[in-house]
């Protein structure tokens, strides 16, 4: 039976509702996009609790930093284009340099927005948010894992990125499962002769691609690494060590990402090749999420290729 | 001088020195625009702000966000003489691994409420502090103090409506307006002029004041009472470098750095000038 299919972004929406409940201190503020980030799901009960600021990346973004300032737990969500690309600064001035607890939500992130095009499918907002220091960078692979993680972050005592896509995407974990934490990652198919560093949609991708090697007889483990910052560093190591090998698979651009991430990681510990899934060199287009999927090569087939070139390179 | 005694000129004065002495000995920071707020800084911390001087993170305190944040030796000045740490502080300023640094920082200082440093950005961080004061029994206020430069940043206007469209009459902005900015006039580089036009048609209260006399600056705050759903504007008129006399009449705008002899210069005026 295939998975049920249910977007991160709905995630966010069920999160903000939960969370609320819970803490009369959380607030969301969002940049006249509430119906699409899903923060309105929050507006429609608590109207007083979300802050529609229009369509002012900068100002959400401090007014954002000054509800925090105030005591607020605060999240503030737009397209990661926009919230990244247009509040950047804001978010190095007011959110990162002053550490304020901020949960900065991106939705409508990677090539998977579709046919929107380039200007809307954000695939640099892992690089521009992971090089700053004690920033959380998170990123869920389906709506459960998603739900956990916005939850989570609610304690954060520093800012903490979240990563959220449009398309509906096939559920990995099971309904409940809420282990999910910064620093974090999970082997979802253990294996012993190469490394799949994965996170989002390619997670699932991965683990197609881990049924299609092992009948190739090359065995993958499969590891979400859905807290790219802080990588899960001891997973990580511990599966290289195993295989010698890895593979990284993001829809993201293969510089600044998950990708880079990973090779920084094993070339400064355990230096064995890392083949990178990622999209290389050029901005996004219009199309449907799946023929934009297969034309930037972010699919199953793809991590199959490249964990064969890996296995063939491996250290042994 | 203990920290309560005293008229608003001899804080003023005492505070003018602190920051002359403390960017003289740091050889680094913006003088001329730390002095042309002094006034307002000290109106604000010894008569307007409702604060705890030993309890600087006292939830109901009024908050305080300085915009421009190449004008913090004032703000630090001002701290310390108000006794929110040992004044030996100032003499590190700018120094590596010192609590005041070059642009003020919520962590590493007592009495600082908001971060700065990136011009535009401080009423932003003043409107989100505004709102989440508000629904508090006792709603404290929120000044934000900005540089008239400053106000060419986009975001600023952006914030400017944010003000207005969620009626934050808790929050007071003050606008330093000497006229000057790093390479000029700001009537020659961009213009702001109607400055107060632009406010009104923002859906703000706004009044004007001579940013260096107390009782002109209390009327202004009078004026504006009660504000029933607007946000308060005073546009206060200063001069840059206020009480050192060749800094304010430096055509370089006082970007000049103090060398021994020009602060002790500073110094004596100063001295001759206040107490």
């Amino acid at each position: 039976m295939p998975a049920q299919e249910r977007s991160t972004r709905d995630a966010y929406g069920q999160a903000l509702l939960e969370l609320a409940a819970a803490d009369p201190s959380v607030v969301a503020v969002d940049g006249d996009v509430g119906s699409a980030t899903r923060a309105a799901k929050l507006a429609s009960v608590h109207p007083d609790r979300v802050f529609n600021v229009g369509m002012a990346e900068q100002d959400m973004i401090l007014t954002a930093a000054g509800l925090a300032l105030g005591g607020k737990n605060v999240y503030v969500s737009s397209y990661a284009s926009f919230l990244v690309g247009r509040g950047y600064e804001q978010i190095r001035s007011a959110v990162a340099i002053p550490g304020l607890p901020v949960k900065i939500v991106g939705s409508h992130c990677g090539v998977t927005v579709g046919e929107d095009g380039a200007s809307h499918q954000m695939l640099e907002d892992l690089a521009l948010m992971r090089v700053f220091p004690d920033m959380t960078v998170l990123v869920p692979a389906d709506y459960v894992s998603a739900l956990a993680l916005l939850k989570n972050a609610v304690s954060s005592r520093g800012p903490v990125y979240v990563r959220l896509g449009r398309a509906p995407v096939p559920d990995v974990y099971a309904d409940g499962d809420e282990g999910f934490l910064p620093g974090g990652g999970r082997v979802l198919r253990e294996g012993t002769e190469v490394t799949v560093c994965c996170c989002g949609i390619m997670v699932s991708e991965a683990l197609r691609a881990a049924e299609v090697l092992a009948r190739q007889n090359i065995s993958a483990e499969v590891i979400d690494c859905y807290s790219v910052s802080p990588l899960p560093v001891q997973s990580i190591l511990d599966s290289v060590h195993r295989t010698g090998c890895c593979v990284t698979a993001e829809e993201h651009f293969a510089r600044g990402g998950l990708g880079e991430a990973v090779a920084a990681l094993v070339s400064g510990a355990y230096p064995v090749p890392v083949k990178q899934v990622a999209v290389f060199d050029k901005f996004g287009q219009s199309g449907s999420p799946a023929e934009l999927q297969e034309y930037y090569g972010l699919t199953a087939s793809q991590i199959v290729s490249a964990a064969v070139q890996a296995w063939t390179m491996r250290r042994r | 001088m203990s920290p309560d005694v005293g008229t608003p000129a001899e804080h003023a004065s005492a505070v003018r020195r602190d920051v002359v002495r403390m960017i003289g000995v740091a050889r680094s920071g913006h003088l001329a625009s730390s002095l042309s707020i002094v006034d307002l800084l000290v109106w604000l911390y010894w008569e307007v702000l409702s604060l705890r001087t030993d309890e600087p993170s006292w939830e109901g305190r009024d908050r305080f966000v300085l915009g421009k944040g190449h004008g913090c030796p004032a703000l630090y000045a001002v701290l310390a003489n108000r006794s929110f740490f040992p004044r030996e502080e100032l003499w590190s300023y700018r120094r590596l691994g010192a609590m005041l640094q070059g642009f003020p920082e919520v962590r590493r200082t007592p009495g600082v409420d908001a971060p700065g440093g990136s011009l535009g950005q401080g009423l932003g961080l003043a409107n989100g502090l505004a709102l989440a004061l508000r629904e508090r029994a006792s709603v404290p206020s929120v000044f934000c103090l900005v540089g008239d430069g400053e106000l060419q940043e986009g975001v600023f206007w952006e914030s400017a409506m944010t003000s207005a469209h969620f009626s934050l009459d808790n929050l007071v902005l003050l606008v330093d307006r000497d006229g000057r900015q790093m390479e000029g006039a700001t009537e020659d580089i961009m213009s702001l002029e109607p400055l107060r036009d632009k406010f009104l048609a923002f859906g703000w209260a706004v009044e004007e004041c001579d940013g260096h006399d107390f009782v002109s600056m209390r009327e202004a705050l009078a004026r504006l009472g009660p504000r029933h759903g607007k946000p308060g504007c005073i546009v206060a008129h200063t001069v840059l470098g206020k009480g050192v006399s060749f800094l304010e009449n430096d055509p370089s705008g006082g970007r000049m750095v103090l060398g021994r002899d020009s602060m002790d210069k500073a110094l004596r005026e100063l001295e001759k000038g206040g107490d």
